[in-house]
């Protein structure tokens, strides 16, 4: 801080709280329809840990399409490489998994996870060099181009890994529930939340408070200027778009060890969810999608208890609402 | 030329290639004998109009919409219900289309002016979610739909398999329900393309195309974008309705695998793309190609398969196992948009340009 | 006084259209040029050319002695040169503290070059942690011109920095032109006002139909009414 900084007035901000307030107001909402409280709490730390693991995986799309324009519909393949590599490294882990010690078992996770991000990364090495790359700036073909990389990754975890389900057991120190009071909160949720704020923390510190970080806020305004004022940002891109990538890549294991079980259609299944969560959060903004991710999973929750028939639908609905609000999502950040 | 509205193929070997297919399917019941060429023709048919629908929206329009499957599950579920309720008739078969062709120009409607509030890339996706809700919702109102197992139905009796026609049989060929049923299938399906190509070729059609190149200049030229694209959405949807129904009264069978999965999305993008975009008989290339492969190209690549695990290879059983065909098409694929984006037909046309 | 930037021959194509036509002229040294013509003679894509936001397809341009039309923007803005849009560009979601620091590249911010900054701009300084995004339209145009001048360039590109403003903030902006004048800076201005223009620049070319037709000091054409109307439609003397 220069001499002049310290000196300087200071105009309040009006800060948008608005949005932030919507997933504690819609919670607050569902209790009724709930009924019970402990069935509420359950149903609102289920929302709230899916709601972490989906934001994870999307974060990086999001800032990848606000950043360089570009929207890898392929994400997903993302997000199943990294499932899949985790199965791979937990299985000849079994016996750190299978005791009933906390600490083993994350120990066990921690290699599985860095794998996965590691695998996933440099998937997206290759996805931008020979995807996205070559037809930059054309949106139509890349929409048709990286879903094409999709169902390609797919079928190919499909031929190297076989076409049934795998199971990935979570660690016996994550199994189960732990008690408040009348309410069951499953433990691996409780982690999950955990990591989700962690991440969502130190996504926020880099591009708030980092130099790297500014470039990319500034990059998403107006990419032109920020190389105008001499960076060059297309490498900064391709840092970007592995760090999404590798975010999916966690994302991914998180899931796996969610649903217990990895198969290679779990990355177009959750790429619909993903596109409603950024749509819901604004293209670019991490903080939309942070929000997005939150309001769209504690809906499923609840919709899944209260309508189950509906729980996919509800979500569409909750996206038609919040555009009828604010026709580009929550925080739009992008000038597009 | 009037009978093609005067799109003509522009190329030489395209045109063969044209005249072979409609010759193909105009005489498949005697040229291939037995059920199975029967189905890949009548599939053949059917998905070249579905995706010459598509191609008005993506190829004229420049629009991506992930939602087409939805006009064709409406179609398709318009009829099956319409039967399955009431009886198999053609009245009943005619109800169907009645109630199925508003309901899909309305959808086609909401779809179209969503598209005008919000940008291009948010309608992709937007598109996508709409597609994948209605997919559920079919599979889960199982009092309506049937649910994942669909609707299985009589048709009408002279549609059915073990109807004749009349006795006797032309050059080898019994003319029973199920022959009938193709020629049903194929001349609806050769109509209906003639009438996209009337639309693509008239003034309407070149409207698109100008607003497709330059939205602005379109505008500025007086010509009012919502009105246009509003239409081809509609238009679009109304004939991807209706090869819904022919669908479903070739199958005698309706269920969302069979109309409204992402893979049949994905099955027309990539006939759409391999064919060519913006060309109406890319549609019919690439229809051929895929629904060719997909049941031929399987078996090949069994053998393939067989041949490499019995010779102890690492991974190529399993890169060539028939189940991983859509690896070679997605790939293909990936070839196609990067290096032919114009198509087969395009590639075509600009050899003949140059000749 | 040798010439900084260079342009020979210089053709831009945009899709179709056929921009600029064999651009040729010189930028002094040390020294303001005003860059004059009418709307759509090809000023703008003349900036955005040597800045390499739009490439040549013929020609070349040199700064110093080194070729830049085939080099990638970054590289071109850090042999030295600074731009300043006709659309401001300023980054909305940073604050004017921000824009500044991502301006001033690896250096950090300078208190001395500041101060100087926020002698012609003291809305800069008053609205140092404000989002850029607030500030009003002259504002904006203040963080675009402090941009280039919070770390010395060699060369300044400006287009059209009084368009919409104010005539209090012209004359602000007016001062801090003269001021880079006098210090020493190369500027190539882009300007529609002719007053601004005349006071401001010491050589002036002007473009037409994407070429350019005159080249020469500004007293020279200053004093040459008949020129002025055949070139621009009106004279420098003409209010705005």
């Amino acid at each position: 801080m220069t001499a002049i900084e310290s000196g300087a007035a200071l105009p309040k901000q009006r800060t948008d709280f608005l949005p932030a307030l919507l997933p504690i107001a819609l919670a607050l909402a569902a209790l009724p329809f709930v009924g019970s409280p402990s069935t509420w709490i359950t149903l609102t730390v289920a929302g709230l840990s899916m709601g972490m693991m989906i934001f994870i995986m999307a974060s990086g799309l999001t800032l990848v399409f606000g950043l360089m324009d570009v929207l890898n519909f392929g994400h997903g393949a993302f997000i199943a490489v990294g499932a899949y590599m985790a199965a791979l490294v937990l299985a000849p882990l079994a016996a750190w998994t299978q005791t009933d010690s906390l600490w083993s078992g994350l120990a066990a996770l921690i290699p599985a996870a860095i794998v996965a991000m590691g695998v996933s990364a440099a998937l997206s090495i290759a996805f931008e060099r020979f995807l996205i790359r070559p037809v930059y700036g054309q949106h139509l073909k890349q929409i048709l181009v990286t879903m094409g990389g999709l169902i390609v990754a797919e079928q190919l975890l499909y031929a190297l890994f076989g076409p049934q389900l795998i199971a990935l057991p979570l660690p016996t120190a994550l199994r189960g529930s732990i008690l408040f009071g009348d309410a069951a909160v499953e433990k691996y949720r409780l982690l999950a939340v955990i990591v989700g704020l962690v991440i969502f923390a130190t996504l926020l510190t880099v591009l708030m408070r980092t130099k790297i970080g500014l470039l990319i806020r500034a990059g998403v305004e107006n990419r032109e200027m920020v190389e105008a004022l001499g960076y060059r940002i297309k490498q900064l891109f391709i840092g970007v778009f592995m760090a999404g990538s590798a975010l999916a890549g966690l994302g991914g294991v998180m899931w796996a060890l969610y649903r217990e079980q990895v198969h290679a259609s779990m990355g177009g299944e959750l790429t619909v969810l993903i596109f409603i969560v950024i749509i819901i959060g604004g293209l670019g903004s991490v903080t939309g999608c942070f929000i997005g991710a939150i309001l769209v999973a504690l809906v499923a929750n609840y919709a899944g208890f209260l309508v189950p028939k509906l729980a996919l639908v509800s979500d569409i609905m909750l996206m038609v609402a919040v555009l009828l609000w604010r026709p580009r999502g929550l925080f739009p950040v992008t000038s597009r | 030329m009037m009978v093609l509205s005067g799109d003509r193929p522009r190329s030489r070997i395209l045109s063969v290639i044209l005249i072979a297919i409609f010759v193909a399917l105009a005489f498949a019941p005697f040229l291939f004998p037995g059920s199975k060429p029967l189905n890949v023709a009548a599939k053949i048919c059917i998905f070249a109009l579905l995706v010459a629908s598509y191609d008005l929206l993506l190829g004229f329009t420049g629009i991506v919409s992930f939602a087409h499957t939805m006009f064709f599950g409406i179609g398709s579920y318009g009829v099956a219900l319409a039967i399955f309720n009431y009886g198999p008739t053609w009245s009943m078969i005619a109800l169907g289309i009645i109630i199925a062709l508003p309901l899909a120009a309305l959808l086609a409607l909401a779809i179209g002016l969503f598209s005008l509030r919000v940008q291009a890339i948010f309608f992709s996706m937007v598109t996508l979610a709409v597609a994948s809700a209605f997919a559920v919702l079919a599979s889960q109102l199982s009092w309506l739909t049937g649910g994942e197992d669909g609707r299985s139905f009589q048709v009408p009796p002279v549609l059915r398999p073990g109807n004749r026609l009349f006795e006797g049989e032309i050059f080898g060929v019994a003319f029973n329900g199920r022959v009938v049923s193709y020629y049903l299938v194929f001349i609806a399906c050769v109509l209906l393309f003639l009438l996209l190509l009337r639309i693509v070729n008239s003034p309407f059609g070149r409207v698109l195309q100008a607003i497709r190149e330059n939205p602005f200049r379109a505008e500025a030229l007086g010509y009012r974008i919502v009105v246009h694209r509003t239409l081809a959405n509609v238009i679009a949807a109304l004939i991807a309705a209706a090869a819904g129904a022919l669908n479903a009264i070739w199958l005698h069978y309706t269920g969302p695998e069979t109309s409204l999965s992402f893979s049949i999305m994905l099955d027309i993008l990539v006939m759409v793309v391999i064919g060519g975009m913006g060309t109406m008989y890319g549609a019919v290339i690439g229809a051929a190609l895929y629904i060719l492969a997909q049941n031929y190209l399987q078996a090949l690549m069994g053998s393939v398969s067989n041949a490499a695990a019995s010779a102890g290879l690492p991974l190529v059983p399993g890169l060539f196992h028939p189940d991983r065909w859509l690896l070679w098409l997605g790939i293909l694929f990936i070839l196609s948009v990067r290096f032919f984006p114009t198509g087969i037909v395009g590639r075509l046309r600009q050899g003949a340009t140059k000749a | 006084m040798s010439a900084l930037l260079t342009l020979s021959g210089v053709h831009t194509h945009i899709g179709r259209y056929h921009i600029l036509q064999g651009v040729d002229f010189a930028v002094p040294e040390g020294a303001t040029t005003m860059l004059l013509g009418r709307n759509g003679a090809g000023k703008t894509t003349t900036l955005r050319t040597i800045m390499g936001l739009w490439r040549a397809s013929a020609g070349s341009i040199r700064l110093g002695d080194r070729t830049i039309e085939r080099d990638a923007t970054p590289d071109i803005s850090r042999a030295g040169l600074a731009y300043v849009p006709e659309t401001m560009a300023v980054f909305s979601d940073l604050t004017v503290r921000e824009n500044l620091v991502l301006a001033a590249r690896d250096a950090a911010l300078d208190d001395t070059r500041l101060n100087w900054i926020f002698g012609f701009f003291p809305a800069l300084k008053k609205f140092w942690l404000s989002r850029a995004g607030t500030l009003s339209g002259g504002q904006k145009q203040m963080l675009s011109i402090a941009r280039a001048m919070v770390e010395p360039r060699r060369l300044l590109l400006i287009d059209e920095p009084t368009k919409g403003l104010a005539p209090a903030i012209v004359g602000a902006l007016v001062e801090c032109l003269m001021e880079i004048r006098r210090a020493g800076t190369t500027v190539l201005l882009v300007e529609q006002n002719f007053r601004v223009a005349q006071a401001v620049g010491e050589h002036v070319c002007i473009m037409d139909n994407g070429r350019i037709v005159h080249a020469g000091t500004m007293a020279d054409f200053a004093a040459d009414e008949q020129l002025q109307q055949k070139l621009l439609g009106l004279s420098l003397d003409t209010h705005q």
